[in-house]
């Protein structure tokens, strides 16, 4: 195991990304003390620049854009965090299921995990929270229900392959039930992939909520990046900067996040490395 | 391979296809069941203001009356039948609605899928045949970082360089309507409105091509056929360009095709950050009138291209490899 934590941090693309995620979860959950007011508030006149009495200016309605930023990052994670869990539940419970009993239920499940894979699935969220109207839940819904099939599909993969090791057909032999083999001897064992694609998953889950918020199908009551891109597009021309920082605070989040799940996949198959 | 093997083929796809399409038409009722209110109220465009008769009308069409499994009966009949229903924002049948919008999708998506795959697969080649080198890193940086941006970030930040600063290319639509462009001109016209979307949707999938392609090269390139190759006394480039590139393009083929769905998801931001008259840009619209109907209608066309593209990468997928058996 040390030699994992010795990869995993020694990579210095890992150790970065870890550092700004740390502050970005430090911010999040600090937002009250950080930003005293709401970021819905209105501070100050419109368009004030950046570098005054605020340190990154004011939106078109005299709100702090810093504000927004630092609220922001607390929607974007925990939308992301719940939907990417929500979204590992559902896929690990089909994915185990079809390995492990294979044959026609197999069938089904893949088929559907498929079905969810052909339709376009950004436009499916899109018809999900217009029809739910607009929410975290529906966001958090929405996400989830585009994100399980590769968790299904990795897990299936996993399942069928340790299903036949020697230590599962002996659970198998003694008469262990079924959840608690799966539970207790498969899915342990299938931890590794799981880690990885979930990692992945949360990147995309924060790329899907900045765009459904960019399209004012955010949660109205919260702010968050995507909404604060969108709310600044029209004054692209004159106040370039509120459409630039939220994206860049996007920006850096997902590459932190998809830096960090590399990391770990470099660091959990070292053999695989070289490729 | 004969024609007749690849028309039964296709034949055996489209088959295949039919379980996907009932699919999206049952969900599509599923989710009419779960918005708020009577469905009839939905079909007719909730805030559209449709007529009380007209109201009715729908409920006994589409035998809301009855019970659920009647009521998918119905739908199902109706949707296979290409009747989408009516839009009264838009004061007309979904169906030639979603047409009208598709051919500018269509420019939309096939200019993006050639520059992907093009730029992707040329970048991957390089970095693999400069692997380990400084030009393999600045690729695949750069790959990292293409594929971290969100896609109508992209395109603003396009906007705000290439049409408001440097003021090269238009800010959006697809063509000039007042200049009343004919012939070459018109064009002309379009291609400079269509490089700026085209590059935001694109670089996505450039980025996940390239990564691709080059983690492909470098597999193929310790198999024992590139031994072979080498022990008969080709040079590397003959090795690089002959062999390994056509084998290395298999799985960026298989994984464009996988893309589809995402493309057309993708085109939906972008077409409305360029306001571009695609489909997406329709959905869009059909969100602020809270016109489900036709946002139904639009999630099951788009459904339908993907699974028609879909079958033309699996045609084109038989074509480039030989040892793929259709039989």
């Amino acid at each position: 195991m040390q030699g994992f934590w010795q990869r995993f941090l020694g990579n210095p693309r890992v150790a970065l990304s870890l550092l700004w995620l740390f502050f970005i979860v430090a911010v999040a959950a600090a937002a009250p003390l950080l930003a005293p007011t709401s970021p819905f508030a209105i501070v100050s006149k419109p368009f004030s620049p950046p570098f005054g009495e605020f340190l990154l200016g004011t939106d078109s309605l005299g709100r702090s854009l810093l504000a927004g930023l630092i609220y922001g990052a607390r929607t974007s994670l925990l939308i992301a965090i719940i939907a990417t869990l929500a979204a590992v539940a559902f896929g690990t419970l089909i994915g185990s299921v079809a390995g492990f009993y294979g044959g026609i239920i197999d069938d089904v499940l893949m088929r559907l995990s498929e079905f969810f894979q052909t339709i376009p699935s950004f436009i499916f969220a899109i018809v999900l929270v217009a029809i739910l109207s607009p929410s975290a839940d529906s966001l958090v819904i929405a996400i989830a229900t585009v994100s399980w099939p590769p968790i299904a599909r990795v897990v299936r993969g996993e399942v069928m392959s340790i299903k036949s090791r020697e230590f599962v057909q002996a659970a198998i032999v003694i008469g262990q039930r079924d959840v608690a083999i799966l539970v207790g001897q498969v899915l342990p064992n299938a931890l590794s992939p799981l880690i990885v694609t979930g990692s992945l998953l949360v990147a995309n889950a924060i790329l899907i909520e900045s765009a459904l918020s960019f399209l004012g199908l955010g949660a109205p009551n919260l702010m968050s990046w995507g909404f604060q891109i969108g709310a600044g597009r029209a004054f692209l021309r004159d106040a370039w900067w509120l459409v630039t920082v939220p994206g860049v605070a996007i920006l850096l989040t997902v590459l932190a996040i998809n830096l960090v799940g590399e990391g770990l996949n470099d660091a959990l198959n070292p053999r695989l490395r070289d490729l | 391979m004969g024609g007749r093997r690849l028309l039964r083929y296709v034949l055996r796809r489209l088959l295949q296809a039919i379980p996907v399409v009932l699919g999206v038409v049952i969900l599509n009722f599923l989710l009419l069941q779960l918005a708020p209110g009577d469905a009839a109220t939905v079909l007719a465009g909730e805030a559209g203001g449709a007529p009380a008769e007209y109201v009715q009308a729908l409920r006994t069409r589409f035998g809301l009356d009855k019970p659920v499994p009647v009521q998918l009966a119905f739908y199902v009949k109706n949707i296979l039948a290409l009747d989408l229903g009516y839009s009264f924002r838009n004061q007309s049948p979904v169906l030639p609605l979603i047409l009208a919008r598709l051919s500018a999708t269509l420019l939309l998506m096939g200019t993006t899928l050639g520059l992907s795959l093009g730029g992707g697969v040329l970048l991957g080649l390089l970095a693999a045949v400069w692997v380990r080198t400084w030009k393999d890193h600045v690729i695949s940086v750069a790959a990292i970082i293409a594929y971290a941006m969100p896609l109508f970030w992209i395109g603003l930040m396009l906007i705000l360089l290439f049409a408001i600063k440097l003021d090269w290319l238009p800010t959006s639509g697809m063509e000039d309507a007042a200049a009343f462009y004919e012939g070459w001109e018109r064009v002309v016209d379009i291609a400079r409105h269509l490089i700026l979307p085209a590059i935001t949707l694109s670089l996505f999938y450039m980025a996940l091509y390239a990564r691709l392609m080059r983690a492909t090269m470098l597999e193929q390139r310790g198999l024992e056929y590139v031994t072979t190759a080498r022990a008969k006394g080709l040079t590397e480039r003959q090795i690089t360009t002959r062999h390994v590139v056509r084998n290395a393009l298999m799985p960026v083929v298989t994984v464009a095709g996988v893309q589809i769905g995402g493309l057309l998801g993708g085109s939906v931001v972008v077409e409305s950050v360029f306001a571009w008259p695609g489909l997406g840009q329709l959905a869009f619209q059909s969100l602020f009138a809270r016109d489900l109907n036709l946002l139904l209608g639009i999630f099951f066309i788009s459904s339908c291209l993907v699974v028609i593209v879909n079958i033309v990468v699996d045609v084109v997928y038989v074509l480039l490899d030989p040892r793929v058996r259709v039989g």
